[in-house]
């Protein structure tokens, strides 16, 4: 499954059941385009299992201010909706992937 | 992508820089400001062999021509972190990324001490990169701590995407907007509690939500997490091998002596050995 890009409209409905996983990034940020492979490889390996959505901070600044996102990448984890853990900066895959999978 | 990135444009960088070259590999130098280098600041050299009385600017600028000559690359900015995803390190510069399969660190030295208040806000108000995080801090207040030549030009940029700027910095900024108002203080503490709340600068208190820290490089250690280091400095092999794999580290950031000719001599072996490592790795 390719990552989702999640909007402001979408947000609350894709992310209602479950484990879900949250990238907040924008263009003009090397470390996000650093972190990107990381996501899309995680979005194909948690198939089924968690939702990897992206959020570009610079479409969604409501998004970004409802969730205090104050530096990117963040990476914010949350669960039937509530958000239980984040992760600010870039991290390796395991940073991620032991947050995931503490909580399917 | 190229065959081995080195952070630091100094006498180590480049002297691993050509050495990289010179065997038929492709190489990226990342370099801050000029006048963030010491050697760069050095009125007179007396002790590099061949070179009797040259100022430290005259050496950079034949170190830089050479490197250039043969096929060096460069690109000005600031590494903010390299991380190591199969087989190839991904660096993140500003608001660019580069890729690379070996690495040498060349950054001179940096000193890793924080400010009261800083590790615990990371994320959370602190920043290290204007580029990155400024878009969120539009219309609020915040301060940047300017250690870096560069910091005055960056004030200035989150002041033009409206930022509410206070420059703090040990020395008079150069080049800074006049409608900037500039304190001047070497001793500053992070204040809030979950969040930013303001910044103490000498004697005077600044209120702001963000507080953008400038250093001429990340410590090694933040760069790449899992170096090993001991002291203030990386700590290598003979073969100027750190403790990561496809890692290297050459010059002032290995540790004393402070010179020159030292520096170009670890470069060279940093940037021979990072150019074996991928013909064995192939």
């Amino acid at each position: 499954m390719a990552i989702i890009h999640l909007t402001q409209d979408g947000f609350d409905k894709a992310t209602a059941n479950g484990i879900s996983m949250v990238d907040f990034w924008a263009s003009w940020c090397g470390p996000c385009k650093m972190l990107a492979p990381v996501m899309e490889d995680l979005a194909g390996k948690y198939e089924g299992k968690a939702l990897v959505g992206k959020v570009n901070v610079d479409d969604e600044p409501g998004l970004a201010m409802r969730f205090g996102v104050m530096s990117i990448p963040t990476v914010v984890f949350l669960k039937d909706g509530k958000e239980f853990d984040r992760k600010v900066g870039v991290m390796p895959a395991s940073a991620y992937t032991s947050v995931l999978d503490a909580n399917i | 992508m190229y065959d081995v990135a080195v952070i630091g444009g100094g006498p180590a960088g480049l002297s691993a820089a050509i050495q990289v070259r010179a065997r038929g590999k492709s190489v990226l130098v990342v370099s801050g400001d000029d006048r963030d280098n010491p050697l760069y600041k050095t009125e007179r050299i007396d002790n590099y062999l061949g070179f009797y009385d040259i100022t430290g600017a005259a050496m950079m600028e034949q170190f830089r021509a050479h490197a250039l000559r043969m096929g060096v690359e460069r690109k000005e900015g600031r590494v903010l972190n390299i991380m190591p995803m199969n087989d190839t390190f991904y660096l993140s510069i500003g608001s660019d990324m580069e890729q690379a399969r070996a690495v040498v660190l060349a950054t001179g030295v940096v000193r890793s001490a924080k400010y009261p208040g800083e590790g615990e806000h990371l994320g959370a108000g602190v920043s290290y990169c204007a580029t990155c995080d400024g878009m969120l801090y539009r219309g609020k207040e915040v301060a940047v701590v300017g250690l870096a030549a560069d910091a005055p030009a960056e004030a200035n940029w989150l002041k033009e995407i409206g930022c509410k700027v206070t420059y703090v910095g040990p020395k008079e900024p150069n080049g800074l907007r006049p409608d900037i108002p500039a304190v001047k203080a070497g001793k500053v503490e992070v204040l809030g509690g979950q969040k930013v709340e303001g910044l103490r600068a000498g004697s005077a208190t600044i209120p702001c939500e963000g507080v953008f820290i400038l250093r001429p490089s990340m410590a090694p250690a933040e760069l790449l997490p899992g170096l090993e280091l001991e002291g203030n400095y990386i700590k290598v092999d003979r073969n100027m091998a750190t403790n990561l794999p496809g890692v290297f580290a050459a010059g002032d950031c290995t540790g004393l002596p402070l010179q020159v000719s030292k520096a170009v001599g670890e470069g060279q072996v940093a940037g021979h050995r990072a150019a074996e490592y991928l013909d064995h790795s192939k």
